[in-house]
């Protein structure tokens, strides 16, 4: 809780500044603001709580699980299911899937009703949930077979900037920011655990070399499928 | 307490939302390792904590983050405003939205360090790396790009300058650092690009891009009011590896 405080402060002090001194305007709902600002507190709370009491365990006991039975296989099917399943129930991605649907819905790039937009935000989401579920098979086997990140990261971004050429104009944007936003909270810590656990338990592999870079594919892949998405759609 | 039916509504279709990681985890737990789970207990109520707290944080996020972020972001790019704050006179020019700017750059630095995901990540490299890469060296690093980005994207959506010659340029930026960088740093600069742009991040910074495209004249908010976060998820790589460019240069020199 303290700790949620302490992390939330500074984005407090600033709003506060800017609200009072800048724009020199008193803060309107401030009873909703103030509950709103603690269920966030609260809620970040029990989140972090919840995933170090339950998620980041078992993620971690599974990643050197699969590493002890040496199945390529289940190892590479749990992590797509991974990347997958943890990006399908990412909140930021909803905000933010949801909040694309409203302006594209304003925009007239999709019809207002309630059903277009959810069709569009639902699709928006289960394509970058695809796409960070293929990030992690990748990024596995990067680790399995010490492939070179670097090249495989330039690759990635050569291909970036190649579809932007064509793609629709109003993705662009919204396929950038898909690849941040799929790496959130519940994300990286079961990615990064699964990719520290493997390259410690594999022989010959560094964990500061090998184990990071799963979140790196994470959030260049989405980019390359929303700008795909967008071409065919 | 008008919020209960909004909170248990968040919650069911929370639910809908974490049932598929629980579904993985256990099926893949029971059906592929076959071996009986460690506390069971401690880690379903640890599985219903993240249920609570994403629910309880979704509620908060609608009720004061996401209108508090576009609040800021309107009466910062209102006209009203930048006319009492301008610096030039006659039509506004890009000058004349420093306040955004600024507030650009202390909102990327103030949420990259609230990121709890960054902690994780920062924490678990000064383990890996025996404590070469400090925890808030790291952090700091990380904010100081996540800021510099956001602002730098700021501009961009004042501007109206193409999104995409940015990031190319800082693509290019990357790739260079890249050869020259320590080779320990490179995985986890990509990495951090990610991490910057989580839970808090995200919701203030996609409000502060959607309503100042929506503010400024001639923009879309369908265009240029997305692209902040890959701004903020950009620019930490560049700055990690010039953070390790630079001590390297650092030991280097007193040698």
């Amino acid at each position: 809780m303290m700790g949620s405080v302490r992390d939330l402060a500074p984005i407090i002090i600033v709003i506060g500044f800017f609200q009072l001194f800048v724009l020199q305007q008193p803060l309107e709902n401030i009873a909703s603001l103030i509950s709103g600002v603690f269920f966030v507190i609260l809620g970040l709370t029990f989140f972090i709580y919840g995933l170090e009491m339950g998620l980041f365990p078992i993620g971690e006991s599974m990643a050197h699980a699969f590493a002890q039975k040496g199945s390529v296989f289940w190892l590479l099917a749990f992590s797509f299911a991974l990347g997958f399943g943890t990006t399908v129930a990412e909140p930021a991605l909803i905000a933010v899937a949801d909040e694309a649907a409203k302006v594209a819905a304003r925009a007239g790039h999709i019809g207002s009703d309630i059903a277009a937009m959810n069709s569009y935000s639902t699709g928006l989401r289960f394509t970058v949930a695809l796409s960070v579920g293929v990030a992690i098979v990748v990024g596995v086997l990067r680790i399995l077979l010490n492939w070179p990140i670097h090249l495989m990261i330039m690759i990635g971004y050569v291909l970036v900037i190649i579809m932007t050429g064509f793609a629709p104009e109003e993705i662009i944007g919204i396929a950038y920011d898909s690849g941040g936003v799929t790496t959130s909270t519940i994300t990286v810590p079961l990615v990064t655990a699964l990719g520290i656990g493997l390259a410690s338990s594999i022989a010959g592999r560094n964990p500061m070399l090998d184990g990071f870079g799963l979140i790196a594919f994470a959030s260049l892949l989405p980019i390359i499928f929303v700008l795909g998405y967008g071409m065919i759609v | 307490m008008q919020w209960v039916p909004e909170f248990l509504q968040l919650f069911w279709s929370t639910l809908f939302d974490v049932v598929p990681i629980a579904g993985i985890i256990f099926g893949f737990q029971f059906l592929v390792i076959r071996k009986p789970v460690k506390n069971l207990k401690k880690v379903l109520i640890g599985m219903f904590y993240v249920l609570l707290g994403i629910t309880l944080f979704l509620l908060g996020l609608e009720q004061a983050l996401f209108p508090m972020g576009r609040m800021m972001a309107e009466q910062l790019t209102n006209p009203d405003f930048l006319n009492s704050v301008r610096l030039t006179t006659g039509a506004l020019q890009w000058q004349d939205y420093y306040w955004v700017y600024i507030f650009a750059f202390a909102i990327g630095i103030s949420t990259a360090l609230a990121e709890p995901s960054l902690i994780a990540v920062a924490i678990k490299a000064n383990e890996v790396s025996a404590g070469a890469i400090g925890v808030w060296g790291l952090r700091l690093a990380v904010a100081l790009g996540s800021a510099v980005g956001i602002s730098l994207g700021t501009y961009r959506i004042v501007t109206g300058v193409p999104i995409h010659y940015f990031i190319i340029a800082g693509y290019v930026i990357v790739i260079i650092q890249t050869f020259y960088a320590p080779k320990a740093i490179v995985p986890l600069a990509f990495d951090s690009g990610g991490v910057t742009t989580s839970t808090v991040t995200v919701p203030l910074v996609a409000a502060l891009g959607l309503g100042l495209a929506e503010t400024v004249p001639d923009r879309s908010a369908l265009i240029d009011g997305f692209g902040l976060i890959s701004f903020a998820c950009l620019f930490p790589i560049i700055s990690v590896m010039g953070y390790a460019q630079l001590s390297e240069w650092q030991v280097k020199k007193s040698k």
